[in-house]
């Protein structure tokens, strides 16, 4: 019996997201069973040819070199699946989008002029279509496998697209924002985690990017009343999926009351 | 309404019971006797900052001397200065916790060589709800009237052998509003024990009632003494006071027609605006039914099984359906919300679906009030005002 291909392929990234697949602890064996990893470099030196049956795709295009990889990655495949929030929405670097690429450069390198970088971090699907999203910073490992069976039986992968506040409650946790004032991004970001945060008396990031119909503008008004300043605002909306569309609005939307109201 | 003579109370079961006395111990060995009857014993207990749900087994695990303070998008526990036992009302979860709980599987398979064989679901413990509310003890007669009927299997299967020792509450929250929907603050039916705390002037007692055979069979066993009429009266006067206290209100008449009126009221967006759709209000609800049916299977395809868990109409795939999602705006998705509960509930199941236990208001994180939506709603009908007016443009148009 022929097993189905799997590549697992790096851009701009931490490497986390890969390494939620080897986390896989128990279910490794399992997984090696069933498909057959073609094309792993964190895992192994050995690479078969393409195509591949299914490609997982870590991190953000930050390069004209990894703009035109991407296209060839996706030649390579029938089935492309981006995993994490580099990936899905441009990743923490993709704070770079807000100033001027040349000028962090130098100041952080002593030869600039040996970098070729792109102004900005953008999400994978901005260059090639995409087939499916796994949203996370990193991504939960269970999810992964999930999508990984739906793949293999043919079916739609189990990955709800509402808040966070539906997995808090299912836990049967408190909610930190009702029960102890803690601003908590949980109402506007995707299930994912578990309620990873909130379960441990903190708000949640927003690690799993915005839901499926966010509504950060009345979130944002809540904190403000819970004494967040409209900085902190920004700082919360700005990370790791800061370039998702819903939370850079909302976090330009904060950003200009601050000029504003001219406090910093 | 509530009488405040010393009367006795027909059980379920047609026999006429005495109120009884017990003290702290006598509650201590009422949980006992439970337990030796094969009850799990599920009660409030303090968890973080907050009182939830969990296996008690004594009063020593039950908040002792902590009283919630509840507003709108709050909820926060204060010491109180004495050692009331139930010094506390409803806090985010309900016994639909442990009647449906998330994530129950329902039907697990395995393969075979030639098929596959079904593996029958564990049997779920025998439950004593312990400390119910009268709003609760009424939510569990709603959910019964929705899934008895059907024959559901993870319901019945938990409720029909389930114990209720219910909690007259005489310091109701300020967000509570059971004394509108005629749900509390005392318990009609439903329980098997109904308990009153009475706390006053150097004095600490429960009333205890029995609600069925079972419950005079479990009080028989205690060291109870008849009560006297005065401490009858002491605590009928608490809840009867507690009824006056009542933090909200909400009015009851004309509601459906009310509500069924203003489907189209421009008010609804008004609401979405603020709405996050984050469904911490139907998780909350101990009304709330809706669940959703989930897939799984082992990787290599040697099991597979059907997995039952709680879902909104908050979400979008709560309604979505060849082409789309049919609720797509959080105004008409809270519009569902609201005209179940009050509404088409009455349709369904001839009563509302709303028992006024508050925790939709307290529970959501951005304070949306169910009772000051529904006096908006009153207030902007489109019966009375006309759509052009400027109350209903200024809503229309924020
Ligand atoms: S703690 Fe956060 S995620 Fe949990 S219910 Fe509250 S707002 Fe939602
Ligand atoms: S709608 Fe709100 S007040 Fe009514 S029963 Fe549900 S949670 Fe309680
Ligand atoms: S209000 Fe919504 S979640 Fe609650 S029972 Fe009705 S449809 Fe279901
Ligand atoms: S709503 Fe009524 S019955 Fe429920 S907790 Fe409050 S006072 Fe008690
Ligand atoms: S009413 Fe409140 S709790 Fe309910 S979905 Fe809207 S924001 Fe969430």
């Amino acid at each position: 019996m022929t097993l189905p291909t799997l590549a697992v392929h790096k851009f701009a990234s931490c490497d986390g997201c890969q390494l939620s697949l080897l986390d896989l602890e128990d279910e490794l064996l399992a997984v090696a069973g069933v498909i057959q990893i073609a094309n792993f470099m964190e895992a192994s030196r050995e690479v078969l040819p393409p195509p591949y049956d299914v490609t997982l795709v870590e991190g953000s295009i930050t390069t004209a070199h990894d703009a035109e990889r991407i296209k060839q990655i996706r030649e390579e495949t029938p089935v492309l699946i981006t995993i994490g929030a580099c990936a899905t929405a441009g990743g923490i670097q993709a704070l770079r989008n807000w100033k001027d690429v040349d000028d962090f450069s130098r100041y952080v390198y002593a030869h600039p002029e040996y970098l070729d970088t792109l102004q900005t971090s953008t999400p994978v699907a901005d260059h090639v279509s995409v087939d499916f999203e796994l949203r996370g910073c990193p991504v939960s490992k269970y999810q992964l496998l999930e999508v990984l069976v739906a793949f293999l039986q043919g079916r739609r992968p189990n990955i709800p697209t509402y808040s966070v506040c539906v997995e808090c409650k299912l836990k049967g946790n408190a909610c930190v924002m009702v029960s102890q004032g803690i601003p908590c991004l949980g109402p506007v970001t995707q299930a994912g985690c578990d309620a990873l945060c909130p379960t441990y008396d903190r708000g949640c990031f927003g690690c799993f990017g915005p839901m499926e119909t966010p509504n950060t503008a009345a979130l944002a008004d809540q904190w403000k009343v819970m004494g967040a300043s409209d900085r902190e605002l920004v700082d919360a909306f700005r990370n790791f999926n800061a370039w998702s569309e819903p939370f850079r609005k909302e976090s330009d939307r904060r950003e200009a009351s601050i000029e504003i109201g001219g406090v910093r | 309404m509530w009488p405040l003579v010393p009367y006795t109370r027909a059980s379920q079961d047609g026999e006429v019971t005495a109120p009884l006395v017990i003290d702290r111990e006598g509650v201590d060995a009422l949980i006992g006797e439970l337990i030796n009857r094969g009850y799990e014993v599920v009660g409030p207990t303090v968890r973080g900052q907050t009182i939830l749900y969990d296996t008690i087994t004594s009063t020593g695990d039950l908040p002792v001397g902590i009283r919630d303070r509840q507003e709108a998008g709050t909820y926060r526990l204060e010491k109180r200065d004495d050692d009331a036992l139930f010094g506390y009302v409803v806090g985010p979860q309900s016994w639909k916790q442990f009647l449906t709980p998330p994530g129950t599987v329902f039907w697990k398979g395995l393969r075979t060589e030639d098929g596959f064989e079904t593996v029958a679901p564990e049997e779920p413990p025998k439950y004593a709800f312990f400390g119910a509310r009268p709003c609760d003890v009424a939510a569990m007669k709603i959910q019964d009237d929705v899934y008895l009927p059907i024959e559901d299997g993870l319901y019945t299967s938990r409720r029909k052998r389930s114990f209720t020792v219910a909690v007259n509450c005489t310091e109701p929250a300020s967000t509570c509003f059971c004394a509108s929907m005629g749900t509390g603050p005392d318990v009609n039916e439903g329980y098997d024990i109904a308990l009153t705390e009475v706390l006053s002037g150097g004095q600490h007692y429960f009333l205890a009632e029995a609600g069925s055979d079972e419950g005079t069979d479990v009080l028989a066993a205690l060291a109870a003494r008849d009560a006297r009429d005065e401490e009858v009266v002491k605590a009928r006067r608490l809840v009867v006071h507690a009824a006056d206290q009542m933090g909200r209100k909400l009015e009851t008449d004309g509601l459906k027609d009310l509500l069924y009126a203003n489907l189209e009221n421009p008010y609804w967006a008004e609401i979405g605006e603020r709405c996050l759709s984050c469904t911490n209000c139907t998780m909350v609800c101990p009304t709330c039914f809706c669940s959703t049916v989930e897939d799984r299977q082992a990787l290599d395809g040697s099991s597979a099984e059907r997995v039952r868990t709680w879902d909104s109409c908050f979400t979008l795939d709560f309604s979505y359906i060849h082409g789309g999602a049919v609720r797509s705006s959080a105004g008409a998705r809270y519009r569902q919300w609201l005209t179940h509960k009050l509404a088409s509930w009455q349709d369904q199941f001839d009563s509302i679906g709303c028992v006024g236990c508050g925790r939709c208001i307290a529970w959501c994180p951005v304070g949306i009030d169910i009772t000051k939506e529904v006096a908006a709603i009153r207030e902007r009908d489109i019966r009375l005002v006309s759509v052009g007016t400027p109350i209903v443009k200024e809503a229309a148009s924020e």
